[in-house]
């Protein structure tokens, strides 16, 4: 028997991926930490540190485990294998990270083929399980891939990829698509930057650790609302060791504010006298991080005064509420408006009329990368690493609190485990900006799940209200919107989510008498941001759900319904807005006929044989569509890039999009090699650095494939014309260019000219021919009556869900979902059907389980999300209706794909068993008491 | 603060009896119950006492190590009756969760979901829980007082589940109720376990419902009417609302109490189909 003091460290032998390691440690150290902290071993991540994201699987003796819950003394002497080992490394440690020259194996490689990496923090825990089923099954069907990796949870690919990657390892092919120069656009090769990911090379934000770095723990309120004092910080930085700082608002040496929409900033670093909910930052504390994880933060000095807390608008909005920022009254933060025509006249004459309502709950964006960097200063500047979607808007923000020029901050993002709009606005940069300024020590941070989930921004809950009618051919007739957004404790985006609402909530139809009209309200929980459509999948699932109301009502079938209703070149929209071209929902609304037909006609046969049977399960058919505008409501939204030609012959694309999962690495420098006219592989990337890319813009509102898209199409066609007027050439002649060492070829016109490179002047940036475009979408504001021109380009689409109702437990089996998604041109249709898979999935997950109740669902096994087995089987159709302005014709995709999903799943509830859930999520026990209240209705 | 990790179980014995220890084995309950703080206090890890980690037989019982985990469990060749446990084994959390976590661990951490309960309950499960004082046998039942509550005292240790070989007869099922499919805590989850007679008649039941109260409870009533019966599909036609009466559940973030009932209802009939249909 072995007796250690906790408290000292042993040394443990164990085998890493066939390779003898000693390490010292304490012998409850988990796994994880062991591997990552003390070998550097960073392939193996933390997602959760419960056991419930399997991000952290590794293999012991060949079996997987999650490496968060196994304390390094019960793997001593054992074999742990990890995803460092999967691929095949010549003469290299395989305890070390270098694998530039690796092999990879059979199943990396299937994983790069069928692009089931997106942002990669879950592919090593993927690739784990994965590996332990194909020893034993080689050929596994999809149910026994989705059993063997049910453990590992993945909100970008709505898991299809990675199931086909796996099914598919077997017959793995080595042959990548090369697309033959000017065809890149439209070509479905792998990400770019995929290699790092299946090696698990790729560095997130936890992943780094300066040498000698401090640590950051955040302080913070326990309650939603509360006055509070802080004591003597002094004496609790004497009285506790290790400790080298302890951060409040008195450090601020810039502004105490920040928020994403500059007229509305109002959140501040470090609360001052008030905690608006729980979860806010007080205090932060500087130390040794093996001092810091061993503080109560019971024993931190401060006095808690508890305030009566409004955690819902109605509370609020009520006339007992007390005000959560004295600014604003009532505590309403902004109200959006949309008015078009004359709704209430058109509501009045209308033959037939439909009153739905509406709520929908907290929804976290369940990343499985929490928030994590880390801050150097450098001389008087600040450098700061870390996951992020919005490098320059973080910029911003730092620069203001830190009283800092913009050029004193660098933001160096990491690779981003997610984000889904939770990562645009600032969580842990100002933290290590101060500890880093002050102490002028390198500083990290790493959250918690639990940390991350009660202190970042959520979706809006929403109470929405609408009243839709038509006539008697089932034109419609008026269209009135009301809805609450509950907004939390600061402003974030909820501007934002107001003002889309409006603009949004008519769907893709031609409504000519509409209102909409919305309200964020503050109350104490966490700030309501952005999550992929700003509000727009919560308003489509009154309006959607309303139309099949509707079209019952007037007796036509739902989707001849939309059809007739669709939006169409030269109708105006709900603002006014008239697209003489690139309307696409009417191809996508057609195009799911075939599939229709043949879905409600299975589900009728099916049902009939249940019923003949006395079995429980119905199916039923749904449908949902969505249109989305892509880019800034109204408001300025420039991207920036920049291509170069070194010296040397090597093309080189600046391009600072923040990919963030969705594939803008990949997605832009398509774009940028067909417009400069070079073959896709042969350019060097490098991606979003604020000291080393133009400003893209953040990764939000559908914006990098059309925004940045156009910069870079810009940028290649800018570069190309330098290139051909050097070579003499028009600028519109057909040629061919070719970057060689050192010389540049252009064919054109029967001649072959050859540009000598080693004679040029090198620019500022390192170039001897350069190009940087700016693009901004031509929008105009809209006026009082939210009449304008919001947006230059909008995506359409529509989902039509088969599912099957369980009506003894209220139960929901997903069976099919038939997507159609007019994305202008699709620059990748792979990533174009990852992105659609990922957004159906977060889709599910808002309709049938999601609820983050503040206190309460703070985990990931109490907040669930889906996992491989709750999706159903895809078939995709990419609808390609040409947009008159963005790059190729390319519309955005990011969040459009999400918004169908939930009304959907709705419609074919009630379609299957006549129960109407309006109250999300649609959990079995709604869903029963939904069908329960039908029957009664209709035996009344 | 110290560890210790033992090789033989007298020497984990005496180490309970003479200081306050946490037990530490599969590691699945125990990390996630820190949260964000770090192990404190004495941790005694039993991972290495190669004695419990083994699945025997004797004439009379079967007996499980406290060692055992829910993969060894599936990959055991044992008596149909087993099903009922080797199907809530497939159904705990995840593969990577199944390959460490112990039975005995989701026993002593005495969740009101603990996905084990109801299936070990219609085995008639019995646990030894030993200490320097002896051994001492008590029926799972007695075993588990409440949420997170059990009858060990401070320097017992749960040694052995035992399954007498008289109740590890006839067939069994077992069904999971989650919002999700995998890594789901549950709604509602029954187990059965029904023997019949060369004639078809029901000679033994065992039924147990977890997720809707306290500690999982046996359907007794149920069983009684359930005995004696020809073992038909008609048996779901006997079960009755009131045969749930034992049952007290709660309105959480999962479900509601009446939904609770309503589902264990449907549930309890679905199990019994399908153990008869075995």
């Amino acid at each position: 028997m072995s007796i250690n003091a906790e408290s000292a460290s042993t040394i443990f032998a164990v085998s890493i991926n066939q390779q003898p390691v000693s390490v010292a440690a304490l012998p409850t150290d988990r796994l994880s930490d062991v591997l990552r902290d003390k070998l550097g071993m960073i392939a193996t991540k933390i997602g959760c540190n419960a056991g419930d994201c399997g991000a952290c699987t590794v293999l012991i003796n060949g079996e997987t485990a999650c490496a968060c819950l196994t304390p390094i003394a019960q793997v001593n002497g054992c074999s742990i294998e990890t995803a460092e080992g999967l691929s095949v490394k010549d003469s290299e440690s395989a305890t070390k990270r270098s694998a530039n020259d690796a092999t990879l194996s059979r199943l990396q490689e299937s994983f790069l083929q069928h692009g089931a990496a997106q942002c990669g923090i879950c592919t090593p825990g993927m690739l784990m399980t994965a590996k332990v089923l194909l020893n034993d099954t080689p050929k596994p069907t999809r149910t026994e891939v989705e059993d063997a990796l049910g453990g590992v949870l993945c909100r970008c690919t709505g898991y299809q990829k990675i199931i086909d990657a796996v099914v598919n390892t077997h017959q793995f092919t080595a042959e990548t698509i090369v697309p033959a120069v000017g065809e890149v656009v439209g070509a479905r090769i792998r990400h770019l930057d995929g290699r790092a990911k299946v090696t698990g090379e790729l560095t997130f934000g936890a992943d780094v650790i300066p040498e000698g770095a401090l640590a950051v723990r955040v302080i913070r309120s326990p309650h939603h609302f509360a006055h509070f004092t802080l004591g003597d910080l002094k004496q609790y930085i004497n009285s506790n060791t290790g400790i080298e700082a302890v951060l409040d608002a008195s450090d601020i040496p810039g502004n105490n504010c920040f928020g994403v929409i500059q007229p509305f900033a109002d959140q501040p670093v470090f609360a001052e006298g008030f905690a608006r909910y729980r979860g806010e930052a007080i205090a932060a504390i500087v130390g040794a991080p093996d001092h810091l994880s061993l503080l109560d933060e019971a024993d931190f000095p401060v006095e808690w005064e508890v305030l009566k807390h409004a955690l819902l608008p109605e509370e609020a909005l009520s006339e007992s509420a007390l005000a959560i920022h004295e600014s604003r009254a009532g505590n309403v933060l902004i109200r959006g408006y949309v008015e078009h025509g004359d709704a209430t006249a058109a509501l009045a004459r209308a033959k037939h009329r439909v009153s739905v309502k509406t709520t929908t709950p907290f929804i976290e964006h369940g990343y499985i990368e929490p928030e994590a960097g880390y801050c150097v200063r450098k001389g008087e500047r600040l450098e700061i690493y870390g996951c992020t979607q919005a490098p320059q808007m973080d910029r911003e923000s730092l620069a203001e609190i830190m009283g800092m020029g913009m050029d004193a901050i660098r933001i160096k993002p990491s690779a981003c485990g997610g984000g889904f709009g939770s990562k645009l606005d600032i969580s842990f940069q100002p933290y290590l900006a101060l500890a880093a300024w002050k102490l002028d020590k390198p500083v990290t941070v790493c959250y918690s799940r639990g940390e991350s989930m009660r202190s970042t921004t959520k979706r809006h809950p929403s109470d929405i209200n609408l009243t839709v009618g038509c006539d008697d051919e089932g034109i419609i007739s008026g269209f009135a919107f009301n809805g609450t957004f509950n907004t939390g404790a600061y402003a974030s985006w909820g501007p934002t989510v107001a003002n889309r609402v409006p603009v949004h909530a008519s769907g893709p139809y031609y409504i000519e008498d509409y209102r909409a009209d919305s309200v964020a309200v503050h109350t104490n929980t966490p700030p309501s941001g952005a999550f992929r459509g700003f509000g727009v999948p919560q308003s489509a699932i009154a309006q959607e759900t309303a139309f099949d109301q509707l079209a019952d009502k007037v007796g036509m079938d739902r989707l001849e319904f939309r059809i007739k209703n669709a939006l169409r070149n030269g109708q105006p929209t709900a603002t006014g807005q008239v697209f003489e071209r690139g309307v696409g929902i009417v191809e996508c609304l057609e195009v799911l006929q075939p599939a229709w037909e043949r879905a409600n006609q299975a589900a009728a046969q099916f049902n009939q044989q249940q019923q003949a049977n006395q079995s429980p399960l119905l199916k039923g058919v749904g449908l949902g569509s969505c249109w989305y505008g892509c880019g800034n409501t109204s408001l300025p939204n420039p991207s920036t890039v920049r291509m170069g030609i070194t010296r040397k012959g090597k093309v080189v694309l600046h391009q600072g999009a923040m990919d963030i999962g969705q594939g803008s690495n990949t997605v832009i420098t398509q774009i940028a090699a067909d417009s400069l006219g070079v073959a896709v592989h042969s350019i060097e990337l490098i991606d979003a650095d604020t000291d080393l890319t133009p400003d893209c813009g953040k990764t939000s509102a559908s914006r990098q494939t059309y925004v940045s898209g156009m910069a870079a199409k810009l940028s290649g066609e800018a570069l190309r014309a330098t290139l051909l007027e050097s070579a003499g050439l028009s600028i519109n002649t057909d040629a061919s260019i070719i970057c060689h060492e050192g010389t540049v070829t252009v064919d054109g016109d029967g001649k072959s000219l050859e540009i000598d490179l080693s004679e040029l002047k090198i620019n500022e940036f390192g170039y001897v021919f350069m190009a940087q475009e700016t693009y901004d979408p031509p929008t105009k504001a809209l006026d009082e009556k939210g009449q304008g021109v919001p947006y230059a380009v909008y995506g359409y689409g529509a989902q039509l869900m088969e599912l099957t109702v369980d009506t003894e437990l209220g139960t929901i089996k997903l069976n099919h979902i038939t997507t159609a998604h007019d994305v202008g041109r699709a620059i990748n249709p792979m990533l174009v059907e990852g992105q659609i898979e990922g957004g159906v999935a977060q889709g599910i997950g808002m309709a049938l389980m999601e609820e983050y109740l503040p206190g309460r669902t703070e985990n990931l096994h109490d907040y669930l999300m889906p996992t491989f087995g709750d999706m159903p089987n895809f078939t995709h159709n990419i609808i390609e209706v040409e947009d008159a302005e963005g790059p190729y014709g390319a519309k955005g995709l990011g969040e459009h794909v999400l918004i169908p999903t939930a009304p959907a799943i709705l419609n074919a509830i009630r379609d299957a068993t006549g129960a109407t859930v309006t109250n999300l999520p649609a959990t079995p026990d709604k869903v029963l008491t939904a069908i329960n209240a039908s029957k009664q209705v209709g035996a009344a | 603060m110290n560890f210790a990790q033992p090789n033989k179980i007298d020497e984990a014995l005496t180490l309970l009896a003479n200081d306050d220890w946490s037990i530490l084995s599969g590691g699945t309950d125990f990390y996630p119950s820190l949260g964000d703080k770090q192990p404190q206090g004495n941790i005694l890890d039993l991972s290495q006492i190669d004695t419990l980690n083994q699945i025997t037989q004797n004439d009379e019982y079967w007996l499980f190590g406290a060692l055992t985990t829910w993969t060894d469990v599936i990959k055991a060749d044992l008596p149909p009756a087993f099903d009922v446990l080797k199907l809530a084994a497939r159904e705990v959390g995840s593969m990577q969760i199944q390959n460490r976590a112990t039975v005995a661990g989701n026993l002593c951490n005495a969740s009101p979901a603990a996905d084990g309960v109801p299936p070990l309950l219609c085995l008639d499960a019995l646990v030894k829980l030993s200490s320097v004082r002896g051994e001492r046998i008590l029926a799972l039942t007695d075993f588990i007082h409440g949420n997170r509550k059990t009858a060990l005292q401070d320097d017992e240790m749960l040694t052995q589940i035992i399954i007498p070989k008289r109740a590890a007869l006839g067939f069994s099922n077992f069904i999971k109720l989650g919002t999700r499919k995998y890594l789901v805590i549950s709604i509602s989850m029954v187990a059965a376990r029904l023997s019949w007679n060369k004639n078809g008649v029901i000679d033994g039941a065992a039924i147990a419902v977890g997720s809707c109260s306290l500690v999982a409870q046996r359907l007794k009533a149920l069983e009684t009417v359930l005995i004696g019966q020809k073992c038909s599909a008609r048996l779901t036609d006997l079960v009755q609302i009131q045969h749930l009466d034992c049952l007290s559940p709660i309105d959480d973030v999962r479900a509601s109490a009446d939904y609770r009932m309503q589902a264990s209802l449907a549930l309890v009939k679905r199990v019994i189909t399908r153990v008869t249909q075995s």
